[in-house]
């Protein structure tokens, strides 16, 4: 490799030859490696293996150009390795009557051999060839490779469309390979085989903005259309991270929960009986003793228990701060009727009523209450009580839920995303009933993560 | 280690033998292909141009696989209707000769091995079991001999048609069987990586550093 040394005889150059179909000037990028090299102007297929490079198949490119959106030629760095552009084709599959086709680019470098480049709607794949055979014993639903559990996805007769460059292989268009993609995204395994023999290879998802940046392409990749068969889900990955979150601060939560109800005083601080003539008019506002609240801010309960009997009392409240004057205003109904009708016997209400007011800092209290009623009701008695520092199972029971609702979405549109990838495969259309087996994708998905 | 030296029949040069068990050597200078005898050098053929071939590898070409370090001191290009190949010759530091195939830039290691009941035909897909590793035949290939280079454990010019039978495996062991003999040959090792053979000595490509 050292420039100092001298140049073996016959150093592998880049050649210059002519196609013997139009003249045109022909680069041979991959030293001796083609086997196929497809002339640029006029579509010639020649053998390369041939010094006279013998035309092999002429085919008429008119109505099927396509130009690859890398061109011949360029260079960039995959995997920390310098590849070469040499060979673009168009392969087409029909599907209920739809044909859809994708590009594949062959890469070279002189020393580490042949890489490949799908694309599909915007979509990319950097392929290599596998060297050892998957584990096939799944029965054609399922391959395991390195311990991973891939999916069978699709199985189609991909035909040869258009082609250019240099190939390692013979290649004609119109040639027909029955190829197989099984899936464990981000990566996917395919079988391709013309008669017996079969070749693996494997493919790992990259986004046009990664090939543009390898190849240092100008402008803006083709933006991705729909969702491709071994896309990441942007989701997945977050599923079984989201839950093990959940799951330790359902932990912490629950032993913060009971830590709380351990040391929370739940101090009863005032408890009175009072009496309401709804009937007596008036003013019926009033006020009562002081009460103390000690300790630390904290929450207080006040709760009602009212001697209603299908009627209701309306209580205004004012807890209020004796040496700030500061009050917290609040309303509370207690209603409760009940009664048969011709489903029987129903409720609605309570006897008895709490609120909680948070934050209430330490200091002398007293209540101002207002009771209102119905006037014709006469005489209720109710009971008022205070107590601070009370275990609130509600906040936890938000904190469980604030837990839950990003767990939940993030599951679900994991579901959504692998419903609509798995749309497209041979196993589901998109109206059938298939988001089942969709939700076994997904479980797969985790079971197989286990292994690694 | 003194290496076994000779002159060639042919143009009279020195004929240097890197490792002693080699059975066929070609001069280096009139391209000369020597068989070795109790005694002597001798000709028994002339290498024709090779054709062209882009292998990384050359004679020199040193690397390491597994925890042996090996030089490439021979090779045979095999041609087949999708092209050629390269088995290059290798001997290691302790004194074994094997392989470093270089199929379209496919690198594999592997090793004489003695293997019971080869079969004399077989279909790809079919199974067999060497050294407690299972092996599946992937492809049957049918090349001739096309040139030769350096020195060989072997006597191998001037032949015909010989049927090749690659296996694979479920890791990258692989295996070959060669019936240019007979009773035919088994070989046994491994796909490898470039990068993992650590080789040195390669051949320069202009326009790739």
């Amino acid at each position: 490799m050292s420039p100092a040394g001298p140049t073996p005889p016959g150093a592998p150059q880049v050649k210059s030859l002519n196609c013997p179909g139009c003249g045109a000037s022909l680069t041979v990028r991959s030293f001796g490696n083609a086997v196929t090299i497809i002339c640029e102007s006029c579509h010639s297929v020649l053998d390369a293996q041939d010094p006279k490079l013998r035309i092999l198949q002429q085919f008429h490119a008119a109505t099927s150009e396509d130009r690859p959106l890398i061109p011949l030629g360029s260079r960039g760095a995959i995997r920390g390795v310098q590849y070469e552009v040499i060979g673009f084709q168009r392969r087409t599959i029909q599907v209920e009557g739809v044909s859809y086709s994708w590009h594949e680019y062959v890469l070279f470098n002189p020393a580490k051999g042949f890489r490949y480049l799908t694309e599909y709607d915007g979509h990319w794949n950097d392929i290599s060839i596998l060297r050892a055979l998957p584990d096939e014993s799944g029965g054609g639903a399922t391959l395991k490779y390195l311990g991973e559990t891939y999916r069978h996805f699709q199985t189609a007769d991909a035909a040869t469309a258009f082609v250019l460059g240099e190939f390692p292989w013979q290649v004609r268009v119109g040639e027909i390979a029955r190829v197989s993609d099984f899936i464990s995204p981000p990566r996917v395994i395919s079988s391709e085989g013309s008669g017996k023999e079969v070749t693996w290879s494997i493919g790992e998802y990259r986004s046009g903005r990664d090939i543009w940046k390898a190849f240092k392409l100008q402008g803006d990749p083709p933006a991705p259309i729909g969702i491709y068969e071994n896309q990441p889900s942007p989701m997945s990955s977050n599923v079984k991270s989201v839950w093990t979150m959940a799951g330790i601060f359902m932990i912490l939560l629950l032993t913060l929960a009971v830590g709380v109800y351990w040391t929370e005083s739940d101090e009863q601080v005032f408890e009175q009986m009072f009496e309401f003539n709804s009937s007596a008019g008036g003013e019926a506002s009033f006020v009562t003793p002081v009460f103390q609240l000690n300790g630390r801010t904290s929450d207080v309960e006040l709760t009602t228990n009212a001697g209603v009997d299908n009627d209701w009392i309306y209580l205004n409240y004012a807890l209020i701060n004796q040496d700030t004057g500061h009050a917290y205003d609040f309303g509370r109904e207690v209603s409760y009727y009940h009664g048969y009708d011709s489903d029987g016997s129903w409720s609605e209400g309570k006897t008895s009523n709490s609120v909680t007011i948070p934050s209430v800092p330490p200091g002398n209290y007293y209540l101002r209450i207002e009771p209102e009623s119905d006037p014709n009701r006469g005489l209720i008695r109710y009971v008022v009580t205070v107590k601070r520092d009370v275990p609130q199972a509600s906040f936890f029971g938000i904190a469980l839920l604030a837990l839950l609702i990003p767990a939940g979405l993030v599951t679900w549109r994991s579901l959504n995303f692998e419903h609509l990838r798995w749309a497209e495969s041979d196993y589901g259309s998109p109206a059938d009933g298939s988001f089942l087996s969709t939700v076994g994708a997904v479980v797969d998905s985790f079971q197989s993560g286990d292994d690694e | 280690m003194t290496q076994p030296t000779a002159n060639c029949p042919n143009c009279g040069a020195k004929i240097t033998f890197r490792w002693s068990g080699s059975v066929q050597a070609v001069c280096e200078f009139c391209r000369s292909i020597l068989i070795r005898t109790d005694l002597d050098l001798e000709k028994v053929g002339q290498v024709a141009d090779l054709p062209p071939n882009a292998s990384p590898i050359q004679i020199g070409t040193e690397g390491i696989f597994g925890k042996r370090a090996f030089s490439v001191i021979g090779r045979i290009i095999y041609e087949y209707d999708q092209g050629n190949w390269n088995e290059w010759h290798f001997v290691t530091n302790d004194g074994v000769s094997g392989w470093l195939s270089d199929a379209q830039l496919n690198y594999a290691v592997t090793f004489p091995a003695s293997g019971e009941k080869l079969p004399r035909e077989c279909k790809i897909g079919q199974q067999y079991t060497w050294d407690k590793q299972t092996y599946i035949v992937s492809t049957i290939t049918k090349a001739h001999y096309c040139g030769v280079e350096g020195e060989l454990p072997f006597q191998y010019w001037d032949k015909a048609d010989v049927v090749f039978i690659d296996l694979m495996s479920h890791s990258e062991k692989v295996a070959t069987i060669d019936y240019s003999e007979d009773p035919p040959l088994l070989f046994l090792g491994e796909s490898v990586d470039f990068d993992d053979l650590k080789l040195k000595n390669l051949r320069s490509f202009e326009g790739w550093s």
